[in-house]
């Protein structure tokens, strides 16, 4: 096991350190900002279907996505907002999905965070947990019989989906091809409602690496260092050689499923431990702390950081809407083979 | 001569002699050559490219579409139809939606060893075909002979959306053909297998043979039946069918698949809703009985429609 350790010393480490926990945090900003404009706008009912935040996961999610490079492959979930954003998803991308614009990715065809771009190794995800873990892992698969080298696909699930079929299919295989794969779980605490304890049975869930023979990492996902320092290093080590990679993040998911929910199972003491911290939050102080940024420097990040997603959203509203009259209603690639919509009347 | 089986051995060796996309990923596919030796040799001929799966159907149709994605046109084989079903999430949800969803093809060819067998029994027997047909965003062949063996897996492979490839294992080693075909039937067409003039059979798969031996049978009696075999249940030809049924007037629709809601029930839906001027009977269908798949011969016989209950099925149809 590698625990996370997240100290350095030298300066140069310093100085790089600091480069990347201000770029993490800007990230980590400016989806915390679309995401509550998100809710805002649910709310005023300008967003049909449901809204699903990752507050409290945002630290884990841009250092999955930090760690990535352009070619590699990202399969967030549907807590990786800024995950997303790192990737070098656009907020547009975002807001016109969750609106409907026809102009967005999904088309109108899909909604919130089932969106994405395969072409720009920016996966689709489908609604059942763990699907998107063989995917990835298929990809990778090609890039092999390509005789592509040195790219990485990285997956992220939750607590819930590692009790899926899905999952251990998906990782035994991975392992099984020695797939450049890391696997990011955010141990939130809750499925839903359901608790850990009504989960899994194993004492941590990083044990189950040993099973399936491979490497396994834990961090606190609260701790934006810590989450960039032990996804870079098992970037990396999925990057060189290493086999898939399998990290667990504890962290306590701080909205509800979606924003639907009021969450009233969540234990109150959870709430109040180390894991219920805001990694936001922490990100803030530390970053003032350290006198990597002034009080006044985070005020203009966050104003640039809702002028950036007011501009996004302002220009979806004016977007159109899908057109049932217009729509291309032939789901096969072949057009030749659709039924034409067949359906005697 | 070639085999059923052999077609479909040397349609992949093609394919992958063809296109460097291609690449085969099963259970025992490699250097055993898969449990029917579908894939006989292959991996010595090709290395690399063909590869034994762990057993993980969903994982396995997973990495098939994460494959499509980067450009690949793998062809998975599940050792039996039956065990697809622990791969139905990543088919119907995932191979399915992907191009609605993001415009980007999943070319996917899944073989799916199908049908009953003697001795098979429950989990070795099943037709699956209506319920992958029933999901929008795949194709879904069901070749009857050698030649539609070889030329549709082919297409199959070719074709730049998920396919299902329903091929029947009571074909395999006793449908036997000259040769291999160099040309074929496009793919979604029906072909007529037997013309005649008094009622129409549509069936398709290892169904064919059975409709056409009553057809033979019935023709020492006079009676001249007209057999379709729908190559392609998914597009389904309907135009080809109602063709026959305005020359015939009757209407059979033969499946060894379950009666609920499948293919022979869709035959009989577009007939009637729109060619209900066309019949002169009511139209009748013929299906496995609904029960799963027997293991012991004397049942599975029974099970299944025949010749001889096909033909008691025509004649009462010809009669109406």
């Amino acid at each position: 096991m590698v625990q996370a350790t997240a100290v350095s010393t030298a300066s140069a480490d310093t100085s790089d350190l600091k480069a990347r926990f201000l770029t993490a945090f800007r990230w980590m900003l400016l989806a915390r900002v679309v995401e509550e404009k998100l809710a805002a706008l649910y709310r005023g009912g300008k967003i049909t279907g449901g809204v699903f935040l990752g507050k409290g996961q945002e630290a884990l999610s841009v250092a999955t996505a930090m760690a990535l490079r352009k070619g590699d492959v990202f399969a967030p979930l549907i807590r990786d907002q800024a995950g997303r954003l790192a990737f070098g998803e656009t907020l547009l991308d975002c807001t016109r999905t969750y609106m409907g614009s026809r102009l967005g990715p999904m088309r109108g065809r899909d909604g919130n965070v089932h969106r994405g771009r395969p072409k720009e190794g920016l996966m689709a995800m489908i609604s059942h947990l763990g699907a998107m873990l063989p995917v990835v892992a298929g990809t990778l698969l090609a890039r092999r019989f390509r005789g592509v080298e040195g790219t990485v696909g990285a997956v992220n699930l939750g607590d819930g989906a590692t009790s899926t079929g899905a999952f251990h299919e998906g990782l035994n295989l991975a392992a099984v091809e020695k797939l450049p794969l890391v696997l990011v779980v955010a141990n939130n605490q809750y499925a839903y409602s359901t608790p850990t304890s009504r989960q899994f049975a194993c004492e941590d869930l990083v044990d189950k690496a040993v099973g399936y023979g491979v490497a396994g990492h834990s961090v606190d996902g609260t701790n934006l260092e810590a989450c960039l320092d032990v996804l870079d290093r098992a970037v990396t080590a999925a990057r060189t050689g290493g086999g898939p990679q399998l990290v667990i993040a504890s962290l306590l998911r701080l909205v509800g499923h979606g924003e639907h929910d009021d969450a009233g199972y969540v234990d109150p003491a959870l709430r109040k431990s180390p894991l219920g911290a805001d990694c936001l939050e922490l990100a803030e102080q530390r970053l003032l702390h350290e006198n990597w940024t002034t009080s006044s420097a985070l005020h203009e990040m966050q104003q640039d950081a809702q002028r950036q997603v007011e501009e996004a959203v302002a220009t979806t509203l004016r977007e159109p809407l899908p057109d049932p009259d217009t729509e291309d209603w032939c789901p096969l690639a072949t057009r030749h083979l659709c039924e034409g919509g067949y359906s005697p009347t | 001569m070639i085999t059923y089986l052999e077609a479909i051995r040397e349609a992949q060796a093609k394919a992958l002699a063809d296109d460097p996309r291609v690449y085969i990923y099963g259970q025992d596919v490699g250097q055993f050559g898969g449990a029917f030796k579908a894939t006989k040799g292959l991996a010595k001929e090709y290395p690399g490219r063909v590869l034994d799966a762990p057993i993980s159907e969903d994982a396995i149709i997973g990495s098939a579409i994460g494959a499509a994605i980067e450009g690949m046109r793998p062809i998975i084989e599940m050792q039996f139809a039956d065990f697809s079903t622990v791969g139905f999430n990543q088919i119907v949800n995932q191979a399915a939606t992907l191009h609605w969803r993001t415009q980007i093809p999943c070319p996917i060819t899944i073989r799916l060893p199908s049908g009953g067998t003697a001795g098979a029994g429950p989990f070795h027997s099943q037709s699956m075909e209506a319920l992958y047909a029933h999901y929008p965003g795949l194709v879904v062949m069901t070749p009857a002979t050698v030649e539609d063996a070889y030329s549709m897996l082919l297409e199959a492979v070719a074709i730049d959306d998920p396919v299902i490839f329903c091929e029947h294992k009571y074909l395999y080693y006793h449908l036997k053909a000259e040769k291999l075909p160099t040309e074929a039937v496009p793919t979604g067409k029906a072909r007529i297998a037997r013309q005649g003039r008094d009622a129409t059979i549509v069936t398709y798969s290892a169904m064919l043979h059975e409709s056409l031996a009553c057809a033979e049978e019935l023709a020492s009696e006079g009676w001249e039946i007209e057999v379709i075999d729908l190559r392609t249940i998914k597009p389904l030809d309907t135009d080809t069918v109602l063709a026959s049924v305005a020359r015939t007037g009757r209407l059979l629709a033969v499946g060894e698949a379950w009666p609920w809601g499948g293919v022979t029930a869709e035959v009989i839906a577009r007939v009637a809703t729109e060619g209900f001027a066309l019949l002169d009977a009511p139209p009748m269908r013929l299906n496995a009985k609904d029960t799963p798949v027997p293991f012991h011969p004397n049942l599975w016989g029974t099970h299944r429609p025949t010749a001889k209950t096909i033909a008691v099925a025509l004649r009462r149809l010809l009669s109406a």
